[in-house]
């Protein structure tokens, strides 16, 4: 077992753990922290996949962002949440039934396709990932059009998000 | 060297632990979090298949980025609709917000 394959089993075992703690938590805010934790690890995994932008941008984006919005989420909407006897809605039988065929089913057909056994090429000589990236993002034969689009969803979502947050106006 | 398969059976599990959390958690905001577990399993392929498949194309990189663009937009939107719903309602249960059951 080399370096990578022994940092790829233990980052895998902390996701697949906090995932576990994340989805069966029911302090919501020790959910969160969990999250993190899978955030983080899939960061670390982006390293291992020569990813190292991604990797940064998952820290700052998700990390840094998404998770401190939910846990302000979680802090917003207190009262009935935290402590809450009842974290599983009245079905999450059928929902561990579906997700354990559905796990296994996907595991199965993974076992069974035979490009899976693939081991990494190497990376073309004088790889610069974050121009690569850049170029990419900004070139008509590239990207511009899906990144143009996202941001434009960004603006939307930004909006959108203040206006249906914000407290009913009285003079409305 | 890890091999492939490795990274998709971790995505794997991670989405069917993801699927589990959106479908059987009662509170909303745990709902979005278990959302961010699956869009987090699928941008683990798309750059683990970027890497072995393909590396010389940026594509698979780029893909993952339109999905960290599109989590940010639907985390901010969704906790929005919570805040606003708590506003009205004072629950974030899934299984109580049923205003536009028949």
């Amino acid at each position: 077992m080399t370096v990578e394959q022994g940092i790829f089993l233990f980052i895998g075992f902390v996701i697949l753990f906090s995932a576990f703690m994340m989805v069966t938590r029911s302090n919501l805010i020790h959910a969160a922290l969990y999250l993190v934790l899978v955030l983080f690890g899939v960061a670390v995994l982006f390293v291992l996949l020569d990813a190292g932008f991604l990797a940064v941008v998952q820290i700052i984006v998700y990390i840094g962002a998404i998770a401190i919005l939910m846990i302000f989420a979680v802090m917003l909407t207190r009262g009935n949440v935290t402590g809450e006897a009842i974290s599983m809605n009245s079905v999450f039988g059928w929902g561990l039934l579906l997700c354990s065929l559905f796990g296994f089913a996907l595991i199965i057909m993974l076992g069974q396709w035979p490009g899976a056994a693939a081991l990494a090429p190497a990376l073309p000589a004088n790889w610069n990932e974050v121009s690569e990236l850049g170029v990419a993002l900004v070139s008509p034969q590239g990207y511009v059009i899906p990144f143009e689009v996202a941001s434009v969803l960004l603006l939307a979502a930004l909006i959108g998000a203040i206006v249906v947050a914000r407290p009913p106006q009285k003079d409305e | 060297m890890i091999p492939l398969s490795w990274y998709l059976y971790l995505a794997a599990g991670l989405f069917a632990l993801g699927l589990f959390g959106a479908v059987a958690r009662r509170n909303a905001v745990a709902i979005l979090m278990s959302v961010e577990l699956m869009l987090n399993a699928v941008n683990i392929n798309l750059v683990a298949f970027w890497r072995y498949l393909a590396p010389a194309e940026i594509g698979g990189q780029v893909f993952a980025i339109m999905v960290f663009a599109v989590a940010a937009a639907e985390v901010a939107v969704g906790l929005a609709l919570i805040i606003s719903i708590y506003r009205g309602r004072k629950t974030v249960a899934a299984d109580e917000i049923n205003l536009m059951k028949w």
